[in-house]
């Protein structure tokens, strides 16, 4: 029983962290990573190369990103009922009550600021995978 | 039934935490598990929907609520259920930001997709055996209350 995760992130330094963080907390995490919100939006929707890809389990979702940024990302989600259901973490830099707001607004799942930190890193990473992919009840796929 | 004298002055930035639960039993497990993780926590308890509005509305006796940092919402209670209450919500402008997590025996596939879908943050399977409820209080208290970012009160 895979646990499948999207990572939405375009900091290539931030997916291989965040690779070696759920490597180590987690082996039966399969992280895949869409680079901005246009290729997490063709994952989620099984489109051209993403056609065999599973339904996520939990997307983490950025909130800056070239192309299509969090937000919109998040707002298409959570608008579209086949994919709704999914929850989403936003993971992001931002500490802005502006963004924490929005992001509660347009129903994402929970708020995440990224620490800088490395060991701070790895325990937010431990405390998705505790609450989300061991306490929490996850959606089936539909 | 409940304290409704807000007014604690305990702490200084208090955690307010609103349970919705018709279980007196749950309740009482509820606070001695949240007293056991975090003091910082104030548990209001609402005991059916309707009671739960009624506090997010600060109608009535509730006119001096504060709003919730986290609710947490079993789902089967007598007058408004939990379905209900989750619906109103989270399509009511001035509420909807607030993290309403889902405490229920159930473990229905049809019951956890409606609550995704509509918009609850999380959905938890309350644990028979009192370790794992009391271990399952300590994660809602370590992540959504020390980890996550929670939306400050408008």
């Amino acid at each position: 029983m895979p646990l499948e995760v999207l990572l939405v992130e375009d900091s290539g330094g931030d997916v291989r962290l965040t690779q070696e963080a759920f490597h180590a907390v987690n082996p039966a995490v399969r992280l895949h990573v869409a680079n901005d919100g246009i290729e997490a939006l063709t994952f989620l929707r099984h489109e051209g190369v993403f056609v065999d890809v599973p339904r996520p389990d939990l997307t983490l979702l950025d909130l800056n990103m070239p192309r299509m940024d969090g937000r919109e990302v998040l707002a298409l989600i959570k608008n579209d009922a086949s994919l709704k259901t999914i929850p989403v973490v936003i993971l992001t830099t931002s500490d802005a009550d502006g963004d924490i707001a929005k992001s509660y607004q347009l129903h994402a799942n929970c708020y995440l600021r990224t620490p800088v930190q490395l060991n701070a890193f790895e325990s937010l990473v431990k405390s998705i995978n505790d609450f989300w992919l061991t306490k929490a009840t996850l959606p089936q796929i539909q | 039934m409940y304290a409704h004298d807000y007014t604690d002055g305990g702490n200084d930035m208090p955690l307010e935490v609103l349970l919705v639960e018709d279980s007196p039993g749950d309740v009482r497990l509820t606070q001695e598990a949240f007293r056991a993780a975090n003091l910082s926590v104030h548990l209001h308890v609402a005991n059916d929907g309707v009671e739960a509005m009624a506090f997010l509305r600060r109608e009535g006796v509730h006119a001096n609520a504060p709003r919730p940092d986290l609710t947490l919402l079993d789902l089967n209670m007598p007058r408004m259920d939990g379905r209900e209450v989750l619906a109103q919500i989270k399509k009511d402008d001035r509420l909807k930001t607030i993290p309403i997590a889902i405490l229920t025996t159930s473990e229905s596939e049809a019951d956890v997709a409606k609550s995704y879908e509509l918009h609850a943050n999380c959905y938890l399977c309350k644990p028979v055996q009192l370790a794992a409820f009391e271990s399952l209080v300590k994660s809602v208290n370590d992540f959504w209350l020390t980890k996550a970012r929670l939306p400050q009160a408008q």
